[in-house]
Order: structure tokens, then sequence, then C-alpha cells
């Protein structure tokens, strides 16, 4: 199913991001500040992507555009087609809400409501009636484990369950992709892990992954990894493990920034 | 999507009950301070209507005055100007409906044992139509009463208390007035006070002739201390005090220059400013009451902002996962709206206890009407939405990803 070529040979038409010469110039009392510098990638359906870089490379701002929070100062960004670049803020609102699930490192969960409530949250934007609400939230949340938990609350439960339900409230409206700023970052490492063969297992399913991390062994889980240096790419590439277990061909060497973008 | 946001509004309330309820305290105070006043003033306008419609409509009361010529003047009714003779000029003036000569004052009455002093109107029967004085029982006396000056006497339910005992009936029965006796003929319909706080049922009414000759004295034959001038409607007023004043001065013969020799007094105008005056109180009430409403109002201002700030995170958790600025908008106004509209029925519940509390422990008129009660509730969404907006604005115009930062 996955394609092996870190070379986006897809047209925006059939993947799930693609970014032209995006950039981004944050205003800041120093003066203009560019945290990204022109990034082109293609991310197709169904890749599974690890995002690294040191700290400051501009990778959270890259998630905040992928995650229609933020505007790019310049360049294209085509999510499931569509050039959002210009959209107004209650068709980006409808479009987060519809196409992509997010999951913080901090959770995120709102502490007053019950869990079952917190998975349903993004249904009551989609004006969906109450009882498909709490079905939906229950089937999320047996999903990933927690189904007995329904109505308790995030303060009663640990960081990785938190982490669960985070990631059960971003499914429960069936997104294409799910964005993930450094999901495991409140983790410990045993439960990093779970956290981690949760997300294999969706994207197993169908589901397109981008998460940032900063740790090497959490990148192995992704089936590819860009590497992010002063806002560019600086690697693209499979990760080797998975590209052999895969059956793919053997371990693809990390790539420029220049060859990992798209021909297009 | 209503219900579920009607939902989380009252969920959010519930989640610090204390603030919550403080926060209302505001509303609460501030409605049943407005309900309270607004009750009480309403009550005191009510009060002075009723007496002003027991005092008879347009009525002027003309007094005698001093003449110049007898070159000692003297005050205000104690001159002896008016004629008799003068009412019934007036009678024939146009837009006149009811003239009535009278002569008032205090004396003492006796029944068997029992004495009380009263005010003693002798007048003709028209003083009563002027008046829209009805019997209770009995009749009024007619004009062979008057022209044969006979002793007879309407009395008002005061009196009737004060010299009867009670069950006993007071028609047929006779009293004496300075020593004369006089047969009790009619009894009166009760008035209540007057817009001066006297008691109008403390009054026994008898005829002008019979007044003069025996219990006030007259010091000549014709004259009256006071002439009581119905005009037919409000509008006609003033036309019937300009031909009342000239018809009186012509008939006394003065000269140009001269100044009256009576005093006209418009009885309708003291009405008018008595109702004036309660209606500016009533109105100064709620005002002031409506600033605890004001304050209230900015109460609930001061916590959705602290609440917004405080749901920074929340906020930008929603903006994420698909909420719209108008979701947040409306989300954050609701719940100002909530707590408002909350605290204005407990404090509607509150005002009108208050007011039955202070109607049964003081003898206050209170008037409670739907106008009110509307007024408060229509005023406390209306505050939930202006002081709301301000609060929820800025949470709907927070930045999401600064709001997902926010610690
Ligand atoms: N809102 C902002 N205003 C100004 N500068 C910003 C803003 N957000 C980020 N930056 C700057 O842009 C650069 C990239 O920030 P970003 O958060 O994308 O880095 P990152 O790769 O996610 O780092 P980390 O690994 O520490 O999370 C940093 O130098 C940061 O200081
Ligand atoms: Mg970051």
């Amino acid at each position: 199913m996955y394609e092996p070529s870190p070379v986006g040979r897809s047209a925006p038409a059939d993947a799930v991001i693609h970014v032209e010469g995006l950039t981004k110039t944050y205003v800041t009392a120093a003066g203009p500040f560019p945290a990204l510098k022109g990034v082109d990638l293609s991310i197709s359906h169904g890749e599974y992507v690890a995002i690294m870089g040191p700290s400051g490379s501009g990778k959270s701002t890259f998630m905040n555009l992928l995650g229609c929070l933020d505007t790019p100062t310049a360049g294209d960004y085509y999510l499931v087609g569509r050039n959002v670049a210009h959209m107004a803020n209650d068709e980006l609102a409808t479009l987060r809400n519809r196409t992509i699930g997010f999951v913080f490192q901090g959770f995120n969960l709102l502490p007053r409501m019950s869990l079952q409530d917190n998975v349903a949250l993004p249904l009551v934007y989609s004006h969906l009636d109450r009882e498909t609400r709490r079905r939906r939230a229950r089937e999320m949340l047996a999903k990933v484990g927690l189904d007995s938990y329904a109505d308790s609350f995030p303060a009663r439960i640990s960081g990785g369950q938190q982490q669960r339900v985070a990631i059960a409230r971003a499914l429960i409206n069936s997104p294409s992709l799910i964005l993930a700023d450094e999901p495991t970052g409140n983790l410990d490492s045993h439960t990093s892990e779970e956290i981690m063969a949760l997300f294999g297992q969706l994207n197993d399913e169908g589901i397109t992954v981008v998460l940032v991390t900063h740790e090497h062994d959490i990148a192995d889980h992704a089936k590819r990894q860009v590497r992010f240096l002063d806002g560019l790419i600086v690697s693209d590439a499979l990760t080797p493990v998975r590209a052999e277990a895969a059956g793919s061909t053997t371990a693809t060497a990390p790539v420029t920034a220049g060859q990992g973008a798209p021909a297009c | 999507m209503l219900r579920a946001m009607l939902g989380e509004a009252w969920h959010a309330m519930g989640s610090n009950k204390m603030r919550t309820a403080l926060t209302m305290l505001g509303m609460v105070i501030g409605v049943g301070s407005v309900v309270l006043m607004m009750a009480i003033g309403q009550g005191a306008q009510y009060a002075v209507a009723q007496t002003i419609s027991t005092m008879g409509s347009n009525l002027y009361v003309i007094i005698a005055g001093t003449t110049q010529a007898s070159g000692v003047r003297s005050g205000g009714g104690f001159g002896f100007t008016l004629r008799v003779a003068d009412a019934e000029a007036i009678a024939e003036l146009e837009d006149v409906t009811y003239v009535a000569p009278m002569q008032q004052g205090t004396q003492q009455l006796v029944y068997g044992s029992k004495n009380w002093s009263a005010t003693v109107v002798g007048t003709t029967p028209e003083y009563l139509d002027a008046r829209s004085w009805t019997l209770a029982s009995g009749y009024v006396f007619g004009e062979s009463d008057l022209r044969s000056a006979t002793r007879v006497a309407l009395l008002g339910k005061t009196v009737i208390e004060n010299l009867f005992e009670p069950g006993e009936a007071p028609l047929g029965k006779t009293i004496r007035v300075r020593n004369t006796p006089f047969t009790v003929i009619g009894t009166l319909n009760p008035k209540g006070q007057n817009l001066d706080g006297r008691d109008q049922d403390d009054t026994i009414i008898i005829p002008l002739s019979t007044s003069q000759r025996k219990v006030f004295g007259v010091p000549f034959a014709g004259s009256v201390r006071s002439i009581i001038v119905q005009a037919a409607s409000a509008e006609a007023m003033p036309s019937v005090e300009k031909s009342v004043t000239a018809l009186l001065r012509q008939r006394h013969r003065l000269r140009d220059d001269a100044e009256n020799d009576f005093y006209i007094r418009n009885l309708a105008a003291a009405a008018d400013s008595a109702a004036e005056t309660t209606r500016v109180m009533s109105m100064l009430l709620g005002a002031i009451a409506s600033v605890s409403l004001l304050v209230g109002g900015i109460g609930i201002m001061n916590i959705m902002l602290v609440s917004v700030t405080e749901r920074t995170r929340e906020i930008g958790v929603r903006r994420a996962i698909g909420a719209r600025q108008k979701d947040i908008l409306a989300q954050f106004l609701l719940e100002a709206i909530m707590i408002s509209v909350t605290g204005c029925l407990i404090g509607l519940v509150l005002g009108v206890g208050g007011a039955l509390l202070t109607n049964a422990i003081t003898d206050m008129v209170i008037v409670i009407s739907g106008g009110s009660v509307l007024v408060a509730f229509g005023v406390a969404a209306a505050v939930g939405v202006f002081f709301g907006f301000y609060p929820a604005r800025k949470a709907a115009a927070l930045d999401p990803i600064e709001a997902l930062r926010y610690q």
C-alpha cells in the first residue's frame, strides 16, 4: 500500500497534504522572524510521517499550518486537494472539524467534562444529535480501550489514558489526517510505546498520521521521517527498519530537502 | 446544538458554585430591589390616585377674601365677601356642572354618653354631587330642609364609629351638635384620607341654612364662607375659572384696579401635583434600584472576563476541534445570560416576597404589575447580553494557537 518513495510522485489530488514554498514569518518586536523558509512536502493517504529536528527548527509552526490553525505568509497548502490559503475563518474551522484530528502534547482534555463528553465534543460543532454523539463517543472510547471510563473525569485517569481519550476525540469525526505535536512528550517511555502502538494501529487502518517528536525510537514507529533545520526540510527518508519490515527496498538514504520535495 | 450549548452553559455555571452564586447575587439584589421599589412606587401612585378620585374631579373652591373697602384686611377665608346668591349665579355659567355654597368647622358632637369632635359641613345637596359622595343608607336633605333650616344630618363613617355602639343603627337617632339636636337621616359611604392625610369620613353634613343659624352663625344673612364649583371637564377648567372670576368681580362691583375679594383654589391642580410628586418619587426609586442592577451587570462582566482568561486553553482546544468564532461567542454569551436570567428569577421571587412582606407589616399600598416584572426580566436579559458581550467577544477573538499555548 505504501509507495516507498519519499520523492512525492503523487499529484496534489491524491495527496492528503501538499505544500509548496510554504513560508511563515513571525512579526516580533525584534523584527520579522522567518520560522519557515519555503517548505515543499507531499504526504499521501495512509502515510505515517514523523517530523524531527532541533528545538526552534519550525516543527510546531509547520504543524500549526498543516492543522489550519495558522495561515502561511507565503506558499500554498493543499489539504485533501483543496487550497486552504485563502479560506475564511469559519471555513477553516469546519475543515478542522471534519478533516483533521488533533493530538496535543498536554492532552488538552476539558477538565469539567466527562471523558465521553470530551470525546464527543467535536461532534457538537458538527451539529450531530445527542444520541449519535453519545454512541460514537462510546465507540471511540472502546477503540482506545477506555469504554469503562466513559463517565469518569480527566483528572481521575493517568496521563497515558488521557492521551488515549484525546486520540479517541481526534478520531471521532473520521478524519483523513491525525496531527500530533509531541504526543508522547509528557509520557514515560512505556506509556509512550502504548500510544505509539495505537497510532500504528490507526495507520494500519488507513488513517494518515503526522507526528512531531524529538526521540528517535518514537520516530522509528513511523514509516517516513522528515527532518527540519532552521525552517527548512533537510532530510526526508523512509524509516530503515520499517521499510525492511514492510518488505520494500532496503533502507533509503536520507535525501536533501530539494530531493524530498514533490516534483510538481 | 442550542440544547448542547445550554447544557454546557448550565454545567459551567455549576462548576464553580460559590463564584456563580456570588455573581448572581448582584443580579438578585438588583432585580429584587427594582421589583420591590417599583411595587412601592406604583403602590404610592395607586394610593394617591385613589385619594384623588375621592376628592371629586375638576373642582374649584372659592373662598371669601377681604374687602378693601372695610379698611381692615384680614386673612383668606375670614372675610365675608361671598353670598349664597353668588353661588346661584355661578351655577348659571357655561360648563359648570355643580355649585355648592358651604361653611365648615370643627364642632363637638354628643350622643348619649359619648362625645366626639368632627368636621361639620353646612352645604346644599349639590356638594355631595360635586364630590361624588354617595349615601350608604338614608336620604339626602332637600330644598325644603334648606328653606326651613331643619335639623337633619348625614354622618360619615368615622363619626358613626365614635358615637354609636357597634351594630347600632344611626338612622333616626338624635345627636347634639353644639347642644342643638339633629336627626340622623343618612349615612355616608367611606372616602378615606384626603391628600393632606385628613380623615374625610370624620365629617357630618347638614343643610347650609341650619348650620348658619344653629351652629356657626353668620355676620349677615346670605353670606357664606366658600363655594365649591365643579367644571364639566378638565379642559373646561381654565375657562370656568375666568368666567367665575369675571362674574364675581362684576357682582361685587370691583373697580378695574381693585384686587379680587375672593380666592380661587384649583383642587384638580393640587391633585395633579400630588400625582406628579408620587410619579417622580416612584421613578426615582426605580432609578436608584436600577443602579444596583447595573452593578450586578458589571459583576457578571467581571466574572466572565476572569472565566475567559481561566479557560483560554479550553477555548484553544475548542477552536482546534472545529468551533467557529461565533460558537465561542455564543457559548460565553449564553453563560452570561444564564447567570443573569437565573439571578433575575431569584430576584423576582425575593422582590415580590419582599413587597408582600412590606404590605403585611406596614399599611403601605403595594402594586406588583406584570409590566414591572416583565421590565425586570427584560432588563436582566439585556444586562446579560450587554455585559456578557465584551468578554464573549474577547474569547471568540483569541488566537487558537496562542490559546492552546496558554498555561
Ligand atoms: N508566535 C510566534 N511569534 C514569534 N516567534 C515565534 C512564534 N512561534 C514560534 N516562534 C519562533 O519560531 C521558531 C520556530 O518555532 P517552533 O515552535 O515552530 O519550533 P519547534 O521546532 O516546534 O521547537 P520545539 O522543538 O522546541 O517545539 C522559534 O525560534 C520560535 O521562537
Ligand atoms: Mg514545537
